[in-house]
């Protein structure tokens, strides 16, 4: 079974490249069980969302 | 299409009213954006005030003609953008991205102390919901806070993490750019977003992301 640590290792790692399905299964099984891990990813989602915004809000000047 | 909308438009469109609109206020704000946003990449004040000033000559030089300062602004980001990953290529040449720092040994080790010796969660350290995250994105003071956590990360794992989130490059892109391995290029991606998650949860969403 995966340890919570690694979980977030993938979690990232999910983000950068396309994880193999016996890691998606392994991870999917932790997280159905783990609420750390599932706020852990969600909040990694939120990271990435709040990135684009940044990035894409830049150059219109929203943020002035 | 667009040629379509120039040709509808009055034979002479006024080339003073074009010029006034870029007044020295209009491009002193978007300078201010832009350096903020290079000082962020770089970690170099003087190299952020290089880039965004050859950015915003290179725009104007053009001879293009912009319909708006959003479009301006647009126009100087992209020169911008491509400017900011040239002197991170060619710093990269002096720098060795790879070797930890201090403060980065202390970001593992912060992040280790999250967990038990079994590495799961310590129950009162794991990640607490969030509620609705999505708000804060709608908050100027969130930003602040933002922009703050990234000034904080150290300027090696910030470089790869903005390569990656703000330049939008493959991690391939930016493993062989900073002539890293890919899985060193996981690890301090992993840093970087545990790190920015931690300040966030810290620094705004700790009291349930109502305020600062």
């Amino acid at each position: 079974m995966l340890t919570c640590k690694e979980v977030t290792h993938l979690l990232s790692e999910g983000q950068d490249r396309k994880l193999t399905v016996a890691e998606r299964v392994r991870l999917e099984m932790h997280l159905l069980m783990c609420t750390g891990c599932s706020n852990f990813r969600k909040q990694m989602d939120f990271l990435r969302k709040a990135c684009r915004r940044y990035i894409h809000s830049l150059p219109s000047g929203k943020q002035d | 299409m667009l040629h379509e909308t120039m040709a509808a438009l009055p034979a002479c469109p006024s080339l003073p009213a074009m010029t006034a609109a870029f007044d020295a206020e209009t491009l002193s704000s978007i300078r201010r954006d832009l350096l903020r946003f290079a000082r962020l990449q770089l970690r170099d004040d003087a190299l952020a005030e290089d880039v965004v000033q050859e950015a915003i000559a290179g725009a104007l030089a053009g001879g293009r003609e912009f319909a708006g300062r959003s479009a301006l602004k647009t126009w100087v980001f992209a020169i911008l953008r491509n400017k900011i990953v040239d002197a991170i290529r060619e710093r990269s040449r002096s720098i060795n991205v790879s070797a930890l720092s201090a403060e980065e040994e202390a970001m593992d080790e912060t992040f280790d102390s999250l967990f038990k010796p079994n590495a799961h969660w310590q129950p009162e350290l794991a990640p607490a919901a969030w509620g609705d995250p999505e708000a804060a994105l709608d908050q100027e003071q969130f930003w602040a806070v933002f922009e703050s956590c990234l000034k904080h990360l150290p300027a090696n794992t910030a470089r790869v993490f903005m390569m990656r989130e703000f330049l939008e490059f493959d991690t391939d892109e930016v493993c062989s750019e900073l002539k890293i391995s890919t899985s060193n290029c996981h690890v301090i991606l992993h840093r970087a977003r545990a790190g920015l998650r931690r300040c966030l949860e810290q620094n705004w969403f700790a009291d349930g992301g109502t305020s600062c």
